[in-house]
């Protein structure tokens, strides 16, 4: 934990980004997260894809529920709105939210606590409504706040700090994600930023429910040995599937590549994905071939990470229920409200 | 059977129909209603309804009452015995020289009857065999006969009954028709077979209506909501609350849809549960839309940790509280005014609500629409207080209104202009001593403005903070904000008696009629009593003065703690033995019979020594 304010002074020589921002505009307060914490490499993770997306730091809206995890907000694009809210119900708050301005980027940060335990009903109701959103889980697999307990991710036989055995079933959100209707789902590594910085790309570009877990090694209470959410379990047992690129529309693809490890997809935005296939023939495309292969990971203790599924043409809420394009919170009077002659036609039909 | 004295009484009487839910009695013993209402005869229906889709018994009461008494009245002049489930109930409930119109078709033993009733028997059910072979036929149709017989019976208008089918079946006219027919079948062999002056109880022609309309409480609420600028409207289905969402739905589609692009200005989330339902509506609050929810006690339950947060946080929410008998699940298709105390406490630590008690469809549809302004203005949630008996019955009440130059209060929000000319911006800063601090909107400014929202305790500008002085300053400061609520929420209603006395009432919401009728009895029979009909919470001075006023205040309430006396007493500084409760609360709406007679008593034991004397 560190006590020192961040200088608000920027170098003049930092490098500006297409909409005029440096890297550290898109920084939020000093971390009081333990040195080393795996939140605080995906934070980071989220400045750097903010920054190459170049967006608009206000045009963000940073929601999360309660627990280390989503102390995160506070520590990136600090010009952007951000919503502590109550434990486990974030994703109800971020789809009013969403409902109300469509325009913003929503980004939702959770942890499994957050999202497996006392949440998971509305992890899995949004991801059914298809809320146009970043969610990210920090996944460690234990409760930091409260000094070690468990969570509902952590596996089954994984053996907490003090030595106990977990013996409840582990609750795999990506599975989850998928069966529930998320257009866009992938599991990466706090440790890997070269592969999460461009997932995290990936996911703010989908026009959808785009789910994101990433596994995030606790250093205060669960990196020790018989843990299955350490940094060396995780590095010994990643099962990396691809790795991809984000090219917005307008550039020119030009690093070459072996035929048949390269995959690319435009999604809706018209941003193209760039997959390069590792290892196996994996099409993420193919939502029962991913729920398979990730439970065949699962069984096999592997953490497989990647872009396990997209839907490139997704639907979000919005088209669901057939809003406006203009933000709902930009309608007034005139536009919302029927007037009184109106109101004395209802009147003559209630006589 | 020996023949009573009967019961006679012109546009002045009480007919209850007693059915089995699901057999399509409702829509024609709505007709019934709206008939007598289009002679010029204002009339009071209430459903009495069980928390069941079929099979099980089903009330429809309807007062008819030229003097507008539109509360319940108690008691039952007819009874129209359809449900043999029911009717040793129900013919015990009829008034002595009253009236029972059964189904005669098959002969019944004397035993069932009693001897102080009159009896009026049609053969619905062969009458109906005899015309209609099909089985749900059989059973619809038999409900238009005995409207037709009844209508013979009480002189009610045939034509305005047609009239009314033209109305519900514009361009169904084969529906049309056969409605017609089976109308004229009752008729026809009521007309033939009793003599039409075996009932005294007489509709006549009047003009006691006026312009007065005939709505739900739970329709008004949700053209409220629609008047009011509501663009996200969340919800979970509970009983008595959810025909509101559905209504706001419905007026929607009308309403609110883009001629050019069709596209909806609105969006309706009807969520997995209350948590969520609220969740959605703080989140579309905080991101600047005019967002609800509407729900019933159990609801509220749920939603109380987040009502807490958007208290602490200042999150303009609207929740519609129809309320029904608890606690717990109780009885969900009774009324009651029970959750006052969750509504106003909501939440853990020192928390308190805005309630505005609506006590009627019309002051529904207002104060739906003012709750919007009211939680923008105070960034908080506002309850709208209604019940079941407001919400799911046809009431007549005053035809809506609205200004044409009327404009949403969108309340203290800091522009990117503003933030540009360098307005200092302090989200919990109070800088027009209202304790009203100004919120931005996400995405305001690229670099000004940006704050984070948190149920745990910050300063004045946004920032997490454990230090005791700045927990109390903003403590205090939502105190404030609530002392600004008292003065901007509706204020409330006073009725003074002619005379000067030293008596009081205080009530609320949908007791607003039977209370209106019961002092018109208390006055007749020499009680007089000032009353005063409290529209909102935090309670405006006027009440605290009302009290001082008096010796004795009645507070009249449709729960069994006294929750709005309760609030009295927390709120003001009160000798308990002032307020006197009367309390009503078996599920039923409470009565002008009971109101008055209650009063009543409880004056008799206090007129003997002042309240002074007493005290000193």
């Amino acid at each position: 934990m560190t006590y020192i304010t961040k200088p608000k002074l920027h170098h003049p020589s930092l490098v500006k980004n297409k909409a005029g921002y440096t890297r550290r505009d898109y920084e939020g307060a000093v971390s009081t997260l333990c040195a080393g914490c795996g939140h605080d490499s995906i934070s980071a993770a989220i400045i750097q894809a903010c920054y190459e997306l170049d967006i608009l730091p206000h045009q963000m809206a940073k929601l999360s529920g309660i627990g280390c995890s989503s102390k995160a907000p506070t520590y990136f694009v600090g010009a952007s709105h951000g919503f502590n809210t109550v434990h486990g119900r974030m994703p109800s708050v971020m789809t009013g939210a969403n409902l109300a301005n469509r325009d913003l980027i929503y980004m939702g940060v959770s942890g499994d606590g957050d999202s497996a335990s006392i949440g998971l009903g509305q992890f899995a109701h949004i991801m059914r409504r298809g809320v146009n959103m970043t969610y990210i889980v920090m996944n460690n697999g234990v409760y930091g706040l409260t000094k070690g307990q468990f969570s509902a991710t952590a596996d089954k036989g994984s053996i907490s700090k003090k030595g106990q055995a977990n013996s409840d079933e582990s609750i795999d959100l990506v599975s989850l994600a998928i069966l529930m209707g998320a257009t866009f789902v992938a599991r990466s590594f706090s440790g890997d930023k070269h592969q999460l910085v461009p997932l995290i790309k990936a996911a703010m570009s989908h026009k959808g429910a785009a789910f994101l877990d990433v596994i995030s090694p606790c250093v205060a209470f669960n990196n020790h040995a018989g843990s299955t959410k350490s940094y060396d379990y995780v590095r010994e047992h990643n099962e990396a599937l691809n790795r991809i690129d984000v090219i917005e529309s307008r550039e020119e693809i030009t690093t070459q590549y072996d035929p048949g490890t390269l995959t690319t997809v435009q999604q809706h935005d018209g941003s193209i994905l760039r997959l390069r296939k590792l290892g196996e023939d994996y099409d993420p495309s193919d939502k029962i071939a991913a729920m398979k292969r990730v439970q065949e990971g699962l069984a096999a203790g592997e953490v497989v990470t990647g872009l396990l599924y997209l839907d490139a043409a997704p639907k979000d809420l919005h088209h669901h229920l057939n809003t406006v394009e203009a933000p709902l919170n930009t309608l007034g009077t005139s536009d919302l409200c029927p007037g009184s002659a109106t109101l004395d036609r209802i009147n003559a039909g209630l006589r | 059977m020996k023949t009573m004295p009967a019961l006679a009484a012109v546009n002045d009487f009480v007919v209850k129909f007693a059915n089995v839910n699901g057999s399509g009695s409702a829509s024609a013993n709505e007709l019934f209603a709206r008939s007598i209402l289009r002679m010029g005869v204002p009339v009071s229906p209430r459903n009495i309804f069980p928390s069941n889709i079929q099979g099980l018994p089903t009330w429809y009461e309807v007062r008819v009452t030229e003097k507008g008494y539109l509360g319940r009245r108690g008691g039952v002049d007819m009874m129209v015995a359809m449900n043999p489930q029911t009717w040793a109930q129900d013919v015990k409930e009829i008034e002595p020289g009253g009236y029972l119109f059964y189904d005669s078709t098959k002969p019944m033993p004397s035993s069932m009857f009693r001897d102080d009733i009159n009896v009026i028997g049609v053969p619905l059910t062969a009458i109906t065999n005899a015309t209609y072979t099909d089985a749900r036929q059989r059973q619809l149709f038999k409900n238009i006969i005995y409207l037709g017989a009844l209508s013979v019976l009480l002189d009610i208008d045939p034509e305005e009954i047609k009239r009314l089918f033209g109305e519900q079946y514009k361009g169904k006219e084969k529906l049309l028709d056969s409605n017609a027919k089976a109308l004229a079948l009752g008729r026809d062999w009521t007309s033939q077979h009793l003599d039409p002056d075996s009932v005294k109880l007489t509709v006549r022609r009047a003009n006691a209506v006026g312009n007065r309309i005939f709505v739900e409480g739970n329709n008004a609420a949700a053209l409220g909501a629609v008047y009011g600028g509501a663009t996200v409207c969340a919800w979970y289905p509970i009983t008595p609350s959810s025909s509101l969402a559905e209504a706001f739905q419905t007026h929607c589609k009308r309403l609110r849809h883009d001629k050019e692009t069709g596209k909806a200005k609105y969006a309706i989330v009807q969520a997995e549960d209350e948590l969520a339902s609220i969740g959605i509506v703080i989140g579309a609050g905080w991101n600047g839309s005019r967002a609800f929810t509407s729900t019933s006690g159990p609801g509220i339950s749920l939603m109380t940790e987040f009502i807490g947060l958007a208290y602490f946080a200042e999150v303009p929410a609207v929740i519609v509280n129809v309320q029904r008998g608890g606690p717990s699940t109780g009885m969900p298709t009774r009324t009651q005014q029970s959750d006052l105390l969750s509504c106003a406490y909501a939440s853990n630590g020192d928390t308190k609500h805005v309630l505005l008690f609506p006590e009627d469809p019309k002051e529904c549809f207002d104060f739906a629409a003012q709750a919007f302004d009211l939680a923008d203005r105070l960034q908080t949630p506002i309850f709208v207080m209604t019940d079941l008996d407001i919400g799911m019955n046809h009431r007549l009440c005053q035809p809506f209104q609205w200004d044409e130059n009327r404009v949403f209060d969108r309340g203290k929000v800091m522009t990117a202009e503003e933030l540009e000319a360098g307005k200092t911006f302090g989200r919990y800063l109070d800088v027009d001593g209202d304790g009203i601090p100004f919120r931005t909107y996400p995405g305001t400014h690229p670099t000004k403005g940006s704050y984070f929202t948190r149920g745990t305790t910050k300063d004045e500008y946004a920032k997490y903070s454990e230090e005791g002085p700045v927990y109390v300053r903003n403590m205090e400061r939502l105190q404030k904000k609530f002392d600004t609520a008292r003065r901007i929420a509706p204020q409330p209603v006073r009725y003074s008696s002619p005379k000067a006395t030293r008596f009081g009432v205080i009530y609320f919401g949908s007791t607003s009629p039977a209370m209106a009728e019961a002092l018109d009895h208390l006055e007749a029979d020499g009680h007089h009593v000032n009353a005063l009909r409290v529209r909102a919470f935090p309670f405006a001075q006027a009440v605290e003065d009302f009290i001082h006023e008096h010796d004795r205040v009645f507070v009249v309430e449709q729960n069994r703690d006294g929750q709005l006396r309760s609030m009295l007493m927390n709120e003001f500084t009160l000798d308990a033995r002032k307020l006197v409760p009367v309390l009503h609360y078996d599920g039923t709406p409470i009565t002008a019979r009971f109101i008055a007679a209650d009063i009543a008593k409880k004056l008799g034991q206090f007129k003997v020594v002042s309240f002074e004397k007493a005290a000193s």
